[in-house]
């Protein structure tokens, strides 16, 4: 069987960088919109080429235009590439298409076109409904846009999401739970709520190498994410991997695939890539910088910097530390067929056994060999510690 | 050549204090009698090893000839010899004394007899010597040669009206020490027609000439080409070169009766050449070889290992090229869970432990990690079997053991009164048995009866913090005693950890199990399980430590374009894990192992 394709498109520009993003994004006063229309679209067209092969045309499971701002598009570029995946791929009529989207005005007036052009989920960028740390996070909108653009997008798209950063300094649980409570009854069916990570070589890394702020400690990180799950639950929200909260159904489809770790290709600077061809499994990047991007494509008709054969270890390793994030955890049948490895093989037993010990680990199914090896809510939260130990 | 007369020769050695000027008086000395040119001049012109001139101490014996007229318009042949300054050199520092017939006794006019310079003339008058008492640095304000004097003969119970004053450094009445050797010092004797006996007094390997060794003919002669044996173990050499110390190296055809210098005979390593042996004609020996030879034995142990695995092979190799020059000190290869690859290494003491491990870090360019350092215990099984034992991995089950005997010291103290209270409760609380409690003006002297092991566990240290770095300290060993001594195994994750396991008394055992529980706790960071920390008697446990499981540790965003990133962090971190040692399903940094073991140094 074909495995199902995700597309993943990314548009590489802001309005203004974060000071907590290190994502691969760039500001720019001027943008050729119908340059880079082309460019996304030729790019695009080689991929699926290849990725097609003789075989004919591939199932499509997702679209995902991501950033950067991909709210800053022309809804013409969005709805071309919407167009042109469903020629290139096999594409039910509801193929989830989620778009990026950032609660400012201008951009909350562009909802209605992109809708329009094809985009049946939304994905809005309001980190916080608090007015100070929107103002620390660095964001351009304040609350009462945020609220603005949630109802219009409700009022518009099938299906509905929003990102929060918590665990930010000086925020106590009773108010963060306070905070999310609003956020969740503002009717989404997904959220994703992120901890504030500081990165290397962003602004807040500076900062707080510096001293500028402190973070919450690692047993206050611990206690936010417990109460995290606890209000989501109370409206009816799951959390179906370790940052993101649906009601059943309502998961994102595309990001399952990264999770799942299925095939997806990557269009766009920066963009990463997983693509199954001949029983290999491939690994691409682009160039990530704008300009050098779009002179690639033009000239040679994609911007792939690198493409490497992963070997069975290492697709193993991406597997597991991708599965072992979803609640629904790791089928050993889908590992082995992705990756060419057993779970036995993949893993230290001796590891194995002390998680599963310790109720980091559970089977679905205990004793009768044929479930699934989920990381339980305590594995989940030690998962960086938990997999240089446990994989091999 | 003929022999100079033994009326003309003069043998004699200093003791002193560090800093109290011995090596600048030998310069001094060495200078005035125009030894050597003012352009060869450098200071410390007798300690060659950069660890000597930097700590001032001597490690090899050494000698050097000097041409004084005297005042009786003779020429004399004055022979310096310049010996090992310290405790864990006591038995070099007796073969060196048993090579000269009187020593100069120095000491600084204001700081006045230290327990080192106490500790050194004993051995001196074991040696028969005749002793010159040299006030130094009298020059200076706070000198008080009376003062010191009167203690020089209420410590010691030396004469010290004829003491000589001077000032080494600026070079003050030196004249009057070469005459003092002269006229107070007695010759040499020997038997120039008698079967040539020399005393080996030291030896060290030299690139070119192989080992070069440190000779004093006490019957017949040494010559160029002459057959000679070892008596210790019947080795035979050739002598290619007969030489004495000018300070340079300068050739003579031979070396008669109370002469010294040195022989070179193709000898490949100073293993082969014994501190103390009898040297004597191959096809004439001796029937009797001198007294007082003792093979050398190592007092303390501990484990030697690099901190980069990689660097293992390095280590053997250095530690072979420098045994090829101390022979004093043992190695052998040994394995630990927790270090990997090393070795245990023997000592005279802690300061040759200190030097050979500062000598494989300089000159070998060696990053290195000892283990606590242990004594040797003489352990008595039940099945009546006798082992020693230097290192506490290899404790029987103590349901084998019948008793077990540990070394003591006798340590010398000197120390001003105002902390002599804090000395005195240190060393009661390491187990310390007083002898003897004199006072000498303001500085109390204290003689007290210890166990090595209670010394070698940071009393130094102690010693000087406790007394501000005012007291001095030397001691001898002196014998062994039956004690009440237990192994104390450290767990974590309930596995012996190797390296960490040491023997202490019984009264101690609970707060030093405690102190190294706590101290790990500290060092080791938090991770995926808890990890319990343990300190052990057998199977009973004394103290115990928890380090708690991390609470959070998770990526908050992971998406398609994370994944190679991930990966590659992963890998890394796995990579990272070869550095770690695995406690079952614990794996703990080395570098916690040796910060722990830094702390207890």
């Amino acid at each position: 069987m074909t495995e199902p394709l995700a597309l993943y498109i990314h548009w590489p520009f802001c309005a203004a960088k974060c000071p907590y993003c290190d994502f691969n994004s760039h500001v720019r006063e001027r943008i050729d919109q119908p340059r880079w229309r082309d460019a996304l679209r030729r790019e695009l067209a080689r991929e699926a080429g290849r990725a097609n092969g003789a075989t004919g045309r591939r199932p499509l499971a997702s679209i995902f235009f991501g950033g950067g701002t991909p709210s800053l598009m022309e809804p013409e570029t969005v709805a071309a590439l919407i167009a042109d995946a469903r020629a290139l791929f096999e594409a039910p009529e509801d193929v989830e298409i989620t778009l990026e989207a950032n609660p400012t005005s201008v951009e909350a007036a562009k909802l209605a076109a992109f809708r329009a052009a094809g985009v049946n989920r939304l994905s809005l960028g309001v980190q916080s409904l608090e007015p100070e740390a929107l103002r620390f996070l660095g964001r351009r909108h304040d609350v009462a846009q945020a609220i603005a653009a949630l109802e219009a997008a409700r009022a518009l798209f099938p299906r509905l999401s929003f990102d929060l950063i918590y665990a930010r300094p000086g925020q106590a649980e009773a108010a963060w739970r306070a905070e999310l409570r609003r956020a969740l009854a503002l009717a989404a069916d997904h959220l994703s709520l992120y901890q504030l990570t500081i990165e290397p070589g962003t602004r807040f890394a500076t900062e707080y190498g510096r001293g500028a702020f402190r973070l919450p400690e690692e047993e206050e990180a611990a206690r936010l994410y417990a109460a995290t799950a606890e209000e989501a639950a109370g409206f009816g929200l799951q959390p179906y991997e370790v940052s993101n909260y649906a009601k059943p159904g309502a998961e994102s489809r595309h990001n399952l695939v990264y999770w799942r770790y299925g095939d997806y290709l990557g269009i766009g600077p920066g963009a990463h890539q997983r693509l199954g061809l001949g029983g290999a499994l491939l690994a691409a990047r682009r160039h990530r910088a704008p300009e050098e991007w779009l002179a690639r494509v033009e000239r040679e008709g994609h911007a792939v910097t690198e493409e490497l054969a992963l070997d069975p270890e290492e697709r193993a390793r991406e597997a597991l530390l991708m599965g072992l994030r979803l609640a629904e955890g790791i089928d050993p049948a889908r590992l082995l067929a992705r990756s060419g490895r057993t779970l036995a093989e993949a893993v230290d037993p001796a590891m194995l056994a002390a998680c599963l010990e310790e109720g980091y680990l559970a089977w679905t199914e205990p004793g009768s060999g044929t479930g699934r090896l989920v990381a339980t809510e305590e594995g989940r939260l030690r998962l960086d510690a938990m997999l240089p130990v446990l994989l091999r | 050549m003929p022999d100079t007369p033994l009326d003309r020769i003069r043998n004699f050695s200093i003791i002193a204090h560090i800093d109290h000027g011995k090596s600048t008086l030998a310069d001094r000395l060495i200078q005035t009698t125009g030894a050597v040119t003012a352009r060869e001049m450098k200071e410390q012109l007798l300690d060659n090893m950069e660890i000597e001139r930097e700590r001032g101490i001597t490690i090899k014996a050494q000698t050097v000839r000097l041409n004084y007229q005297a005042k009786d318009g003779q020429i004399y042949t004055l022979n310096l010899m310049d010996t090992p300054g310290h405790v864990d050199f006591a038995y070099e520092v007796s073969r060196s004394l048993a090579a000269c017939e009187g020593s100069l006794l120095v000491v600084d006019a204001s700081q006045g007899v230290e327990a080192q310079t106490l500790a050194n003339v004993y051995q001196a008058l074991d040696a028969n010597h005749e002793i010159v008492p040299v006030l130094n640095k009298v020059d200076l304000p706070a000198a008080e040669p009376e003062r010191v004097k009167q203690q020089i003969e209420d410590v010691i119970g030396l004469d010290a009206s004829e003491a000589v004053e001077i000032s080494a450094k600026t070079g003050l009445n030196i004249e009057g020490v070469l005459e003092a050797i002269v006229t107070r010092l007695p010759a040499p004797k020997g038997d120039p027609a008698a079967t040539t006996k020399a005393l080996l007094v030291d030896s060290w390997y030299d690139a070119y000439l192989g080992v070069v060794v440190l000779v004093r003919v006490k019957d017949g002669h040494l010559r160029k080409g002459q057959k000679i044996r070892m008596m210790s173990n019947g080795a035979a050499h050739t002598i290619e070169q007969v030489g004495v110390f000018t300070p340079k190296m300068a050739a003579v055809e031979s070396l008669g009766p109370g002469e010294m210098g040195y022989v070179t005979a193709a000898i490949k390593t100073v293993a082969d050449t014994n501190v103390g042996d009898t040297i004597t004609d191959d096809r004439h020996p001796a029937a009797e070889p001198l007294p007082g030879f003792k093979p050398s034995i190592p007092v303390v142990w501990c484990g030697l290992y690099p901190v980069d695995a990689d660097d293992f092979e390095k280590l053997r190799e250095s530690l072979g090229k420098l045994r090829l020059n101390d022979s004093s000190f043992h190695y052998e290869a040994e394995t630990s869970a927790a270090l990997g690859f090393g070795y245990r290494c023997g000592f005279l003491g802690l300061l040759h432990l200190e030097i050979v491990q500062e000598r494989l870090s300089r000159e070998f360019d060696l990053d290195l990690i000892a283990t606590a350092p242990s004594v040797v215990y003489k352990l008595t099984k039940t099945s009546g079997e006798k082992m020693d034992l230097h290192n506490p991995a290899d404790m029987p089950d103590g349901s084998l053991i019948e008793a077990i005997e540990e070394p003591w010291i006798k340590a010398t103290i000197m120390v001003p009164d105002d902390y002599l209270g804090a000395v005195l409760t240190l060393c009661n609380e390491r187990r310390g048995q007083q002898v003897e409690l004199t006072y000498v003006g303001s500085r109390a002297m204290a003689v007290y009866r210890l166990p090595l092991n209670e010394v070698v566990f940071d009393f130094y240290d102690r010693l000087k913090s406790v007394s501000r770095g005012y007291a001095s300290f030397d001691y001898a060993m002196d014998g062994y005693e039956p004690g009440d001594l237990v192994k104390i195994s450290i767990l974590v994750n309930n596995e012996p950890v190797d390296a960490l396991s040491f023997m202490a008394h019984r009264s101690a055992a609970d707060r030093r199990g405690r102190a190294i529980c706590e101290k790990l706790k500290e060092l080791i960071p938090r991770q995926l399980f808890k990890i319990p920390i343990q300190a052990a008697i057998g199977g009973r446990v004394i103290a115990r430590e928890t380090i708690s499981a991390l609470s959070k540790d998770v990526t908050a965003k992971c998406y398609g374009g994370d994944i190679t990133r991930k990966r590659k962090l992963l890998e890394k971190q796995k990579e990272g894990k070869k550095r770690m040692r695995q406690f079952g399903k614990v794996e703990i940094p080395q570098s916690a192992f040796i910060a722990a073991l830094k702390m207890d140094a």
